[in-house]
Parts: structure tokens; sequence; C-alpha cells
């Protein structure tokens, strides 16, 4: 039944704060920098579209909530309590509630990590992005490798469960520079990385640079194909192999708010710019909010109504969606629950010819990328869905 | 009707751009044949396409009456003519039509290529010429310099050459006393038998097929009934007139007069440049000497881009077809692009016009296949086939030799860029006929191979130049050579649309030069594509594209669904400007692009 797909995927609430305090040359998120931000009208803001959500998914158990942005550690402890205790008391939660918040590994922010704990985050995920200074420096951040490395100490003392990013494929960095970071990072006393390749997208600072040809030492795609194929040698000898195409964790430590996104469950967005997809009454709605901090907080502040988009999705977009999300997992796509939401079998000559070359595999009614299909998973979903 | 002896006919020869039109303008203008308030810019070229790339290809006329300072009005008629080789034709037969030609030359830039084929068309037609020196106002202005040039290398006297400048209306009524006192009035009879050459035919929406003559002799009246002596169409001509150049009905047209006339001719394909016109009745039996039929002698394949959009394709060559003679096409069928029409052309710059007419005004996007010249392929059995399409080439086991067409290039260069024009041509297979120097600029003439010259000769011309070359060329007649099919095959299928005839010294390198080409212009696949180059069965080059290693979104969260979703939504839509080979998905630009070459 297409009315309760999304429990298939789980339930969760993701809360995006839009500030930084500067804005990274690759980064193309909604994020803002302003110098002075009034956390309490966004306290406000923020506990009324919980309601709102409350209202509209009465009876569901929540499965997690994730503090994304921009720099949600810029927010006050008190600010997450507060969220927190109001969703605590929106929904039951399940047993393995997981609240995530994206936190800057600098001094500042990691004097706020324990506030953060006992507001009830239980999980942090850390932007440190490269272990050396140079390619800190070039990547736009203000920490330090020393300073990463201590909010990591930090953190790990006071979470049970932190992740962190790494961006690589970075200008100037062979396979061998960054084989040697990644086994670094390996050696500390991690359980969940997310290891992005450095994308150049057009409208950031370095979408500029590339464009106009001054962002030199990028490696060619075969570089970075190799750099792809190292990154998996070196953390599944490690025992942290990719469950999706950017995420490596230990058993149990994969991130149960990001894989509802990948199993295509119900998600919540709340703040600016956030997308949602929600099931109500049996249609599945995707909602969009006003991407300018402003144009939110006063559009809920006067319309008590944070969203300024909820369209229905077609039964093969919906079908779309969860193949390309769900691709990018190492367990895989139902093709059962393709059928179900589309209405068309996933056609079977393009399936069998992807085996064939090697790309796919079929087994119980799951399709799966192969080692060799996943980074080149976008012409795969191409060929399997046009 | 006019006394012979007041009526002088001219033509004016010039190169793009040296101000032929701004004179023809300014003549207009002196001569108060347009209100003042009628004048735009260029009144003689009327299709969009001739106003924007500054080019005459239909012949147009217009009458001025001029008084003399010898108290006298004379009757003007200017032709303008074409003024490019794929229309040499129908510049000749303007030039026929006429007794004189103005030479309009820059006085800063002198003579050029194209200048020279048209002069010696109208040295041809034994023209009285008339040297102008246009541009005289600009600082870098030389005219004592372009004077000479013009006696050295076209050998006229041009020491009473008219200085003007068109742009400003300095030495305007020195051009047309010159015309009056130094052309030749025209010659006929006008009691002998009706006799008047066809000199170009247009369609108008509103009138039918216009037909533009030239009276030898006798006299043409609105009502007698016509022949055409070539067609063997017979008609009553309901209009007469001349341009003025907006048409003015006038009720008879001597000996001497150049005018128009309509006849309920429906199609221009019924009219012939250079056929004789005569009265049906009473007429007379010799016809003018010098018609030529209109042929084709560059080929391409024209296929709509939506294949969806064949039928309206077709419409639009029948109807442009309707109004131009000198244009062929038959359908074509072809393994890669679906279906389309196989087009004759006079020259690479028809092909544009035409191409470039479907595409604007009939919105139809098209892609066009690697021009080809027609080969005179000579069979065992002692017949002759014309080969229009290398996809067509009979087995060889069949062939005894292949000829194919040759040109006589001019080209005139300043001496800095002279190495690498004869690098170029000998690149082409050229013959160096001969070589020298005007002032600071050669002049070569080559004997090159057409087919080395139909794609992206001028355009590696220009490229090496600076844009400082100028170029013509006539056709030379066939020559037998060592000539192949290349075929290429992409993935191990042959891909029909880029095979070509080339010359069998060439074709390693032609070979390598598209398979390198392709390697670049085809899109990595999931698997890796062998691109290949042969003769027959030999394969003669071989490229590989490597198979695509990375392609997927390294992040890809809550809030990228439902963009990542669109943009997959539009790659798919982006397949349909692939063409599919086999397993392998060639972008249509690739088509042409393939065949552009670096040398």
């Amino acid at each position: 039944m297409e009315s309760d797909d999304w429990q298939q995927g789980g339930f969760g609430l993701y809360l995006h704060w839009p500030y930084c305090l500067a804005k990274c040359p690759y980064c193309d998120f909604n994020s803002h920098v302003a110098s002075q931000v009034d956390q309490s009208r966004w306290k406000t803001a923020y506990l009324s579209e919980v309601r709102r959500y409350g209202d509209l998914t009465q009876g569901r158990t929540l499965d997690t909530v994730f503090f994304g942005g921009g720099t949600p550690s810029l927010m006050d402890p008190e600010l997450v309590h507060a969220v927190l205790e109001e969703i605590r008391a929106t929904w039951p939660q399940s047993n393995t509630f997981e609240v995530t918040l994206e936190a800057n590994p600098t001094s500042v922010e990691a004097g706020r990590f324990a506030g953060f704990r006992d507001a009830g985050v239980n999980r942090i995920s850390m932007g440190i992005q490269a272990l050396n200074d140079d390619d800190l420096k070039r990547l736009g951040r203000m920490h330090s490798a020393k300073e990463g490395r201590e909010a990591f100490d930090i953190a790990r003392k006071l979470f049970a469960r932190v992740s962190f990013d790494l961006i690589y494929a970075r200008q100037h960095q062979t396979p061998q520079d960054w084989a040697e970071e990644l086994k670094q990072a390996l050696s500390m006393a991690i359980d969940h990385l997310s290891l992005y390749q450095l994308t150049i997208e057009e409208g950031t600072a370095f979408g500029d640079r590339y464009a106009i040809g001054r962002l030199p030492g990028l490696p060619t795609d075969d570089h970075a194909a190799d750099m792809y194929d190292i990154t998996q040698e070196i953390t599944e000898a490690a025992g942290m192999p990719a469950y999706e195409i950017s995420n490596h964790a230990r058993d149990m430590a994969e991130s149960r708010h990001n894989l509802i996104y990948w199993r295509y469950g119900d998600y919540i967005g709340i703040g600016p710019g956030a997308h949602g997809r929600l099931t109500l009454n049996g249609t599945r709605y995707a909602t969009e909010t006003p991407l300018t901090p402003t144009t939110w907080l006063t559009q809920v502040e006067t319309q008590g109504l944070g969203e300024s988009v909820r369209d229905p999705i077609s039964p093969m977009d919906q079908a779309t969606e969860y193949l390309m999300m769900s691709l990018r997992l190492s367990e895989g796509s139902s093709l059962v629950r393709f059928n179900d939401l589309s209405g068309v079998e996933l056609p079977r000559d393009r399936r069998e010819r992807l085996q064939d070359m090697g790309f796919l595999t079929e087994n119980a009614n799951k399709i799966r990328a192969t080692k060799a299909g996943r980074p080149i998973l976008n012409s795969l979903l191409r060929e399997l869905l046009s | 009707m006019t006394d012979l002896d007041l009526i002088r006919n001219f033509s004016i020869v010039a190169h793009i751009d040296h101000g032929k039109s701004t004179l023809a303008d300014r003549l207009i203008q002196l001569t108060g044949t347009v209100a003042e308030r009628d004048m735009q810019a260029q009144l003689l070229d009327s299709m969009d396409i001739e106003r924007e790339r500054g080019i005459t290809i239909k012949a147009n006329t217009v009458r001025i009456e001029y008084p003399a300072k010898d108290g006298k009005t004379y009757v003007l008629n200017l032709i303008d003519t074409p003024g490019h080789v794929d229309f040499a034709y129908e510049v000749s037969r303007s030039m026929q039509a006429v007794e004189g030609s103005l030479l309009v030359v820059d006085a800063s830039q002198g003579v050029e290529a194209q200048t020279l084929a048209n002069v010696y068309q109208a040295i041809d037609a034994d023209h009285e010429i008339v040297p102008v020196l246009n541009k005289v106002d600009l600082p870098a202005a030389e005219p004592e310099r372009v004077a000479e040039q013009i006696e050295d290398v076209i050998g006229i006297d041009a020491s009473d050459a008219v200085l003007i400048s068109a742009k400003t209306g300095i030495g305007i009524p020195e051009v047309l006393e010159a015309i009056v006192t130094r052309l030749p009035a025209p010659k006929g009879d006008r009691d002998a038998p009706l006799k008047a050459m066809l000199v170009d035919s247009y369609y108008d929406a509103y009138l039918g097929v216009v037909v533009i003559i030239r009276v030898i002799d006798g006299v043409i009246r609105k009502g007698d009934r016509i022949k055409m002596m070539k067609t063997g169409g017979r008609y009553p001509v309901d209009r007469l007139g001349v341009f003025r150049p907006k048409m003015q009905d006038i009720k008879e047209l001597g000996p001497g007069e150049i005018g128009f006339l309509t006849a309920s001719i429906k199609q221009v394909r019924d009219t012939r440049v250079g056929d004789t016109i005569t009265h049906e009745k009473g007429g007379t039996d010799t016809a003018l000497p010098g018609f030529k039929p209109a042929q084709p002698v560059v080929f391409c394949g024209l296929f709509p881009v939506d294949s969806a959009e064949f039928e309206d394709l077709r419409d639009a060559i029948e109807k442009l077809a309707l109004n131009d003679a000198s244009f062929s096409f038959e359908m074509e069928t072809s393994a890669a692009l679906g279906f389309g029409f196989r087009c004759g052309f006079l020259g690479l710059l028809h092909l544009e016009v035409i191409r470039d007419r479907i595409e604007r005004e009939y919105d139809i996007e098209l892609i066009t296949t690697a021009p080809s010249v027609v080969y005179h392929v000579h069979m065992k059995d002692g017949t002759v086939q014309e080969l229009h399409n290398p996809a067509d080439m009979p087995d060889l086991t069949y062939v005894d030799h292949i000829e194919e067409p040759r040109i006589k290039a001019t080209i005139l260069v300043p001496d800095d860029y002279l190495g690498d024009v004869l690098k170029l041509c000998q690149d082409r297979r050229g013959i160096q006929l001969d070589l020298t120097y005007a002032g600071s600029r050669a002049m070569v003439v080559y004997d090159l191979p057409l087919n080395e010259v139909v794609f992206d000769f001028y355009d590696r011309l220009k490229s090496v130049t600076k844009g400082y070359a100028s170029f013509d060329y006539q056709m030379e007649g066939y020559r037998q050579d060592h000539l192949v099919k290349m075929s290429v095959l992409v993935n191990e299928e042959p891909v029909d649309a880029l095979s070509m005839m080339v010359h069998r010294d060439r074709a390693e390198q032609r070979g390598r030069a598209m398979c390198e080409k392709l390697k670049e212009l085809i899109p990595r696949h999931m698997f890796k594509i062998p691109i290949q180059a042969a003769i027959g069965g030999r394969v003669i080059a071989r490229e590989t594209l490597s198979a695509m290693r990375k392609d997927v979104t390294a992040k890809c969260y809550g809030g990228d669904a439902t963009r990542k979703r669109k943009l997959l939504d539009k790659q798919k839509a982006g397949k349909k400007k692939m063409r599919q080979f086999g397993k392998v998905e060639i972008p249509q630009s690739a088509f042409i692009n393939a065949l552009k070459m670096d040398s």
C-alpha cells in the first residue's frame, strides 16, 4: 500500500540552522553569515513549527532528529534544549531515538558540547574536513588541524556516537597523500566517517574560480576515481566499509537519520530551505520552505506556517526518488517497493544488461550496485530509469 | 520605350564590404528614384540573409532616370549581380545583360580575390569598365597605390578612376556622369523578332514568379504570348514593368531595356536563368548563346534533429525548391540519422543559405552531414556513375577508377601569411599554378581537389591568415585520382553518416584525426568503446574511448531528493539529443564537428 510505504524507511525530523561564521568556498548549502542573530525569535518559530507538524502527524513515533546547517553548533545549548523538549513532548520516541547535531571543531564550539549533550543530543557530526592546516586554509575553514583533533577528543568523551567529515580529491592532493590522511583518521577512535569527494558546485566561490580557470591542481576524473577506489580499500580493511556512497561506519554505527532519507522514509523539514517528505492521508508530499532566513522567520511569525511548497509526488517520481536514494546504500533497493510505488516493473532488460556488465547484482528481489557500479551510480540510474 | 542612345546598362563589381550596396543606394538616392522617407540601407538586398551577410544571392535591377550635363535625360539600368562563386553562372548571365561595369575597390584595402573573379566575368562579357575607388575619405586610403594595383593585377587602365566615398556622397555625381559618357549604349533591332534574356527570377507571394529580362531585339508588350526556348513553356504576359526599385508597370519594353514580366508562371523551377524568351508566334529561331542548366556540385544530407519533424522538413525543402531551380533533393535514409534528404547545391554558400533559411524561416533544427562533392565512378563495364553520397559507393570489385572534381583557386594574401597559405594548399593536395606579387600581397593560384575545399578550407584559410586572405575559385573539370571510401566504426558498428571519400595517401592521417576527434566528442560510456577508421575491411586508425570511471553524486541527503530527481529527468531528456548506435550514444553535434579538421 502506498499510504504506508514511508514506514519502511522510518520517520525523522530535520531542523535547519542557517547561520555560519563564514561561508566556505566549496559549500552550496543554504548558509548565511549574520552579525547578530536573535536566538529567542528562532526558538519561538521552531517550537511553533514543531507543534504544527505534531498536529499533522499524530500517533507516529519519531525515530531521529537532525540539527543541520549552516553551523548548528553556533546555536545556544539552551535553544537546542528547548526545541528537543518540545519534540519529546510532541511525539513518542523509538527505542533507538537518535539526535544528531552538526558541529564545527573550533574551541569555542567544543565548549558548548556538554550543553548540547545535556539538551539531549546523542550524536555529533563534525566538519573536520582535513587533517592538515594548508588544506584547511584552502578550504576556507576557521579551525586548525590541532583544534580539530582536540574538539574530536572532547566530543568522544561526551557522546557515545561521533562522526566526522573529510573532503578529498582536493587541490594538489595525490592518492598517496589521501591514503595517509585517511589512515590517520581511522586511527582516531571513530566509528562513523563521511568521506566526500570535493565537488565544484555552481554558485560557490570555488565554482566561480573554477569557471575562470583559477582553481588549479584538481585531480582528473581518473585520479578522482583512483582515490575513490583507495578509499574503499582502506576503510574496508579498517572494518569501516561504505554503507552508502560516501558514508562509512562500524556495524550498528550508521547514521539512523540519514538512513531514513536513503530508505525513503518520511521526514519533516523545519527551518529556512529545509525539504521534507511527508505522507498525509495516503498521499506523499514534497515540502519546502522559504530559503532566506528572515523570510522564513517572518512567515512563521505572521502566518504560523513555515512551508512554502507542499506538492504531491507522482507514483513514478516516488519510485524514482526511492531508487535514486536507496541504490546509494550497500543494502540496495527492493524491486517490490519500486513496483508498488510506480505500478510498473523496473525494466528487466536494463537490469540484466547492467548485471552482465558487472555493475549490478540481483538477489531475492533486491538490486545492489556492485563495487564497480557504485562510482558510476548516476549512469546506472539513468540507464535504469530512462 | 526609350531610344537606345539614351540607355546605359551596367553592373557593379566589388568585393564584400567594398561598398557596392552603399554605392547603389547613393545612385538611387541622388537621382530621386526613391523618396527620402523610403530609403533604407541596402535597398536591393531583399532577403534577411542577404542583408545580414552583405551578399547578394538573386540578381536585382533598378531603373534610374538621370538628367546628364549634356541636357539629355538617360535611363540607367543597374543589375546588382550575385557576388559569389557559387552563383558564377548567374553572374555571367547578368553580365551578358549589360554593356559596362563599375569596378568598385576599397581605396585602403585594394583588390581582393572575389573582385578578380567577377571582373574577369565582366571582361569576358566585353564590358567597358570604369574603376571607382571608394572610401577615399578614410585616413588609410591610398588611391594611387590601389589604382596602380588595379593596373598591375587586372590589367585595365585606372588612370581616370573615379574617387568617391559612397558613405558621405563624395564623387557620386561624377560616377553618374562617367556611366553616361564612358559606357556604351546598347545595340538592338526594334523590328527584329523578339529576343530577350531571362536574367533571373524569383517568387513573389502575390504575383507568382517574377522574371527579370533584358530585351535584345524586338519589343515585348503586355498581353503578348511568349515562349521560353529551352523549357518550351508558353505563357501570356500578364504584367510588364521596371523596378524603380519598386515595381512600376510599363506598356512595352524595347531593345536595350531591362525590366520584369509576370506570366502566370507557378514555380521558379519553370524558368531557367539564361533562357531566351521570344514570341510564341513569329519569334526568333536562334537562342542566345551561353545557356547552361544548373548543376549542383556539393551534396550533403539534411536531417531533422527531431525525427517527428521529417514531414515539416519535406514541406520546407519542397517550398524552397520551387523558388530555386539550382537546388536538388531526394529522400535519404541513414541508419544513424533516420529519415532526411540528400540535397545538392551550387556551392558551400548556397548550402549555408538554404540550411539557414530552413532553420530560420521554417523553424526546423537540422543535422547537416559532411558536404560531399560529386565523384565520377567509372565502372569496369564502361558505365559511369555519379556518386553524391559516400554511403552509396559501389562494390570496389566492379569499379575501374574514380574521378573527382578539381578547382582553380585564387588566393590573395599579405606576404606575412604566404607560408601558411602555401602549406594549407599543399596539405589539401593542391598543385601550385602561379605565384605573383602585387605590392606587399601575393596572389597564389592553386589547382585543388574540390573535396578538400568543401568542408572547412575557407575557415582554415581565414584562421591561418587572421582573416586577411581573400579566396575565390572556379570549377576546372574532373581528374582521376586514387580515392577510397573511408568508413568509421564506433564500437564495431559502422556509422554511415561519418563515412567519406578520401585520397588514399591521406587516408591514415584523416582516419587518425577523425578517431581522435570522435574520442573527444563522444562522452564516456559505462564501457570502453573502440573507435576505428577503415578502408574496406582494413582498419587504418584506431582509438579507444575508455570507460567512465566516476559519475556519482558525493552528497545526497533529504534536501537533495527533488533537485537530483529533476536533474535525472533533465539528463533523460538530454538523451534525445543523442543518436543511438548499437549501445553507444553519439551527440548530434559530433556528426558535423568530427569532420572539422585542424589542418
